[in-house]
């Protein structure tokens, strides 16, 4: 009994398939934990689109993905095992969905030459593709936001904030202290007054930051949150009948999640957005024929067409697009781990390519290259119609302000060069 | 037929008094160091490591730390994953202030930094005791994972206030950063296992243990009787806060490489220890051993065998390994409320007398 129970023991321990030759995809998702509310739409768009490509197109070119699902619970020891776990696979990029696990991959992933795609979240400076030569951020990153989120803040006061106040909520974590450097550096060029506001993990309780907006009354109010931060700050916000349209949060502060709880308080809410919203386009046709409506959809279904979802999706979507890249490139269909660094350094989307996917006018155009990993840095704002009940995207995408990140991107990957010994190269 | 001192005959008070004075104990032990040393780094892989035995190894030296405070000399502390997250810090700031010296000395100077903070958080047990002192300790928590998230300076003003760990070496080979051989990493955490280990054992066996288990079993008598509850006490502290920023100074720079306080450092990594040596045993060295094992592998093999062995979703294993590990903890508690190691005493017993128990 003792040797059958060690048996199963090291068994489970061991249960690592081998090394398969097809196109393998790791969701490290999180269904679980406080941040699940937003984990599960994000995992679900993600798991359709490969899905979809699976059932439709026999795969990406003809070779059948393998998808590996690993839940996290947004902890970054549980990411580390994930990873691990799921490495041997052959897994070709990773995208955790959360800072911290990114933070712990970047190194890790390095020494192992594998991609890491932290689509609009992670390390900003993983822009300079010289130094973080396998970690990609594209299309958008959190600098970028900050700088697109006071862009639009000139375009509506006519180009002149100077002497407006400025408040920062934001997440008291490596995530939401990311865009403050470049907040500052931006309130040096533009002269607004800049205050910060940290809510601690979880962020249910944010009385006493939003006493304090009602006490200094910022002209505007720009958030960095994540979870149930986000609903109860703009829960807070409709108490003190703070103005709406004057609240900006980033992307991940922007989904549907978010908002609803507010109810109609919420109306006029702003977000940023790299991607376009709704479940307007023919995609989602035929994620209802081959996916849904076979009974494949990823968890319960219910999620298609939110803001997160399709995030999710446009995650899948730009990674098997710089898997075909690096089919192309390399001449085989059966990619390494290597060739998919190569591809998503040469991805380029256009608006051609969205629209033959099925997604005309989704996402910006941008091109990625070894000196750039972080496209162009186009974003957009979208605004809540709470009695549409949807979201909307109510500015073209802008691109950010590169003669102050530039200067940031540069210092901050600088040290992480020299921190680690790596000289820049692009070879 | 197992551990009988049937033939075992000690001729000197050494030898009675020696940690395992049963020959076969004795022997088993040293089987178990060999194993551990010379046969398991041959068979490791980077997932062995980073998922079982880097974590095991870590959590067993904060383990015997809080078992140090909590269980020989009764202060219950929740300031466990504060007085980590100072041992991460100290390292830090070590290593990168002082890329040439050795890691081995950062180390051991983090966790000295960790005793002396644990010395001033643990003044208020002098007057308050039990659950009081717990609500002392838990603002020794919030406390210090709030000092780290506020102070620019102890993460070099890094734009995401993140902690990363350079890479270090020890001898040509490279013990922290991404490009570590597992065996590197796994010798050097285990290194410091078996030192903390022998030396806790020691010490609690030893003049200093004998005061801290008279503090714990009647601090008034123990006055009486001469035990000073200053020393006592405050040693309590520092020792068990040096153990753990051992933990804490190996679990950012060896295991993880990147640490952001308040995930990591939190409340719940002071509940998960204080779990640990109550599920594995109060005021026992290898109850903090089987404490952490239980607590890191099982979750990891359930996962496994869930996930993996019987392919369900990952959510639905995820509730399941909470209510699995969260039940067994329960009946665990209700059928042995000692611990593990108390099953193992008891086994131990049986196995003596088997397989002729009358």
């Amino acid at each position: 009994m003792k040797k059958k129970l060690l048996s199963a023991v090291i068994a489970g321990f061991m249960a690592a398939t081998p090394v398969m030759a097809e196109p393998t995809f790791a969701a490290l998702s999180y269904r679980t934990g406080a941040y699940a509310n937003n984990g599960i739409p994000f995992a679900d768009g993600y798991i359709d689109y490969l899905t979809l490509l699976n059932e439709r197109d026999g795969g990406i070119n003809g070779e059948k993905i393998n998808l590996i699902e690993c839940e996290t619970g947004y902890n970054t020891e549980k990411g580390v095992e994930c990873y691990e776990a799921t490495k041997g696979e052959g897994v070709l990029a990773y995208a955790p969905l959360s800072t911290g696990i990114t933070y712990q991959l970047i190194p890790k992933a390095t020494a192992d030459g594998i991609a890491v795609h932290s689509m609009g979240y992670g390390r900003t400076s993983a822009k300079n593709g010289q130094i973080f030569r396998n970690i990609f951020n594209f299309p958008a990153n959190y600098w970028d936001g900050a700088s697109v989120g006071i862009k639009h803040l000139l375009d509506i006061n006519g180009g002149d904030i100077s002497g407006k106040k400025i408040a920062l909520v934001y997440h008291n974590s490596a995530y939401g202290k990311e865009p403050i450097r470049t907040l500052e550096e931006l309130s040096k060029k533009h002269g607004y007054e800049l205050s910060l506001l940290p809510v601690d993990h979880p962020g249910q309780e944010q009385k006493s930051q939003w006493l304090q907006i009602r006490r200094e009354k910022p002209d505007y109010v720009l958030m960095w949150g994540w979870g149930v931060m986000n609903q109860v700050a703009i829960q807070e916000a409709a108490n003190i009948r703070y103005p709406m349209e004057n609240f900006i949060g980033v992307w991940w502060s922007g989904s549907e999640n978010d908002v609803l709880p507010a109810g109609d308080k919420a109306n006029g809410y702003k977000a940023l957005a790299f991607h376009n919203v709704g479940s307007d386009f023919p995609i989602f046709d035929d994620i209802k024929k081959y996916v849904v409506d076979t009974g494949k959809a990823a968890g319960a279904g219910d999620q298609i067409g939110t803001v997160l979802y399709n995030r999710g999706m446009y995650n899948a979507l730009l990674l098997t697009e710089a898997a075909k890249t690096a089919q192309a490139l390399t001449g085989k269909s059966a990619i390494s781990q290597g060739d998919m660094i190569k591809g998503m350094e040469a991805l380029e989307i256009t608006e051609d390519k969205m629209a033959a996917l099925g997604l005309p006018g989704f996402g910006p155009s941008f091109k990625v290259s070894c000196e750039n990993h972080g496209g162009d840095g186009m974003v957009g704002v979208a605004q809540w119609d709470a009695g549409a009940g949807k979201w909307s995207l109510i500015s073209g995408y802008a691109s950010s302000d590169m003669s102050v990140l530039q200067p940031l991107i540069d210092a901050d990957s600088g040290s992480f060069a020299s921190e680690n010994n790596l000289t820049p190269n692009c070879n | 037929m197992f551990y009988r001192e049937a033939g075992d005959f000690s001729t000197t008070y050494r030898e009675d008094s020696q940690t395992f004075p049963i020959k076969f104990d004795r022997y088993r032990y040293y089987a178990v160091l060999l194993f551990a040393f010379a046969i398991v780094p041959f068979l490791l892989n980077d997932y062995w490591v980073n998922a079982i035995f880097l974590p095991f190894l870590i959590y067993s030296i904060a383990a015997i730390g809080l078992n140090i405070l909590t269980g020989y000399c009764g202060q219950v502390s929740l300031g466990t994953g504060g007085f980590m997250a100072v041992g991460a810090y100290a390292s830090y700031k070590l290593m990168t202030a002082f890329p040439e010296v050795s890691m081995i000395i950062h180390i051991i100077l983090a966790g000295g930094i960790t005793a002396f903070v644990g010395v001033i958080f643990g003044l208020p047990s002098l007057r308050i005791k039990g659950f009081y002192l717990a609500v002392a300790t838990l603002a020794a928590q919030f406390f210090l994972v709030w000092l780290f998230n506020r102070v620019p300076w102890f993460y070099n003003y890094s734009a995401s206030g993140q902690i990363n760990a350079p890479e270090r070496t020890l001898f040509g080979i490279p013990v922290t950063g991404a490009n570590t051989e597992p065996w590197a990493v796994y010798l050097f955490c285990l290194v410091f296992v078996a030192f903390s280990a022998v030396i806790a054992r020691n010490l609690t066996r030893g003049a200093m243990g004998r005061r801290w288990m008279a503090i714990r079993d009647m601090d008034i008598a123990a006055e009486i009787i001469g035990v000073n509850p200053l020393t006592a006490k405050l040693s309590a502290f520092a020792i068990s806060s040096f153990f753990v920023g051992v933990s804490g100074a190996l679990f950012f720079s060896v295991y993880l490489g990147a640490v952001e306080v308040g995930e990591v450092f939190g409340i719940n990594k002071s509940f998960l220890v204080l779990f640990m040596i109550i599920i594995g045993g109060l005021g026992s060295i290898f109850g903090s051993f089987a404490g952490a094992a239980f607590l890191v592998l099982l979750p990891v093999l359930l996962k496994n065998v869930l996930v993996n062995g019987l392919g369900w979703p990952t959510d639905l294993a995820a509730h399941l390994e909470f209510m699995i590990v969260c039940s067994l903890i329960v009946i665990f508690l209700i059928l042995e409320p000692h611990g593990i190691a108390q099953l193992w005493r008891v086994a131990k017993e049986k196995l003596r007398l088997w397989p002729f128990p009358h």
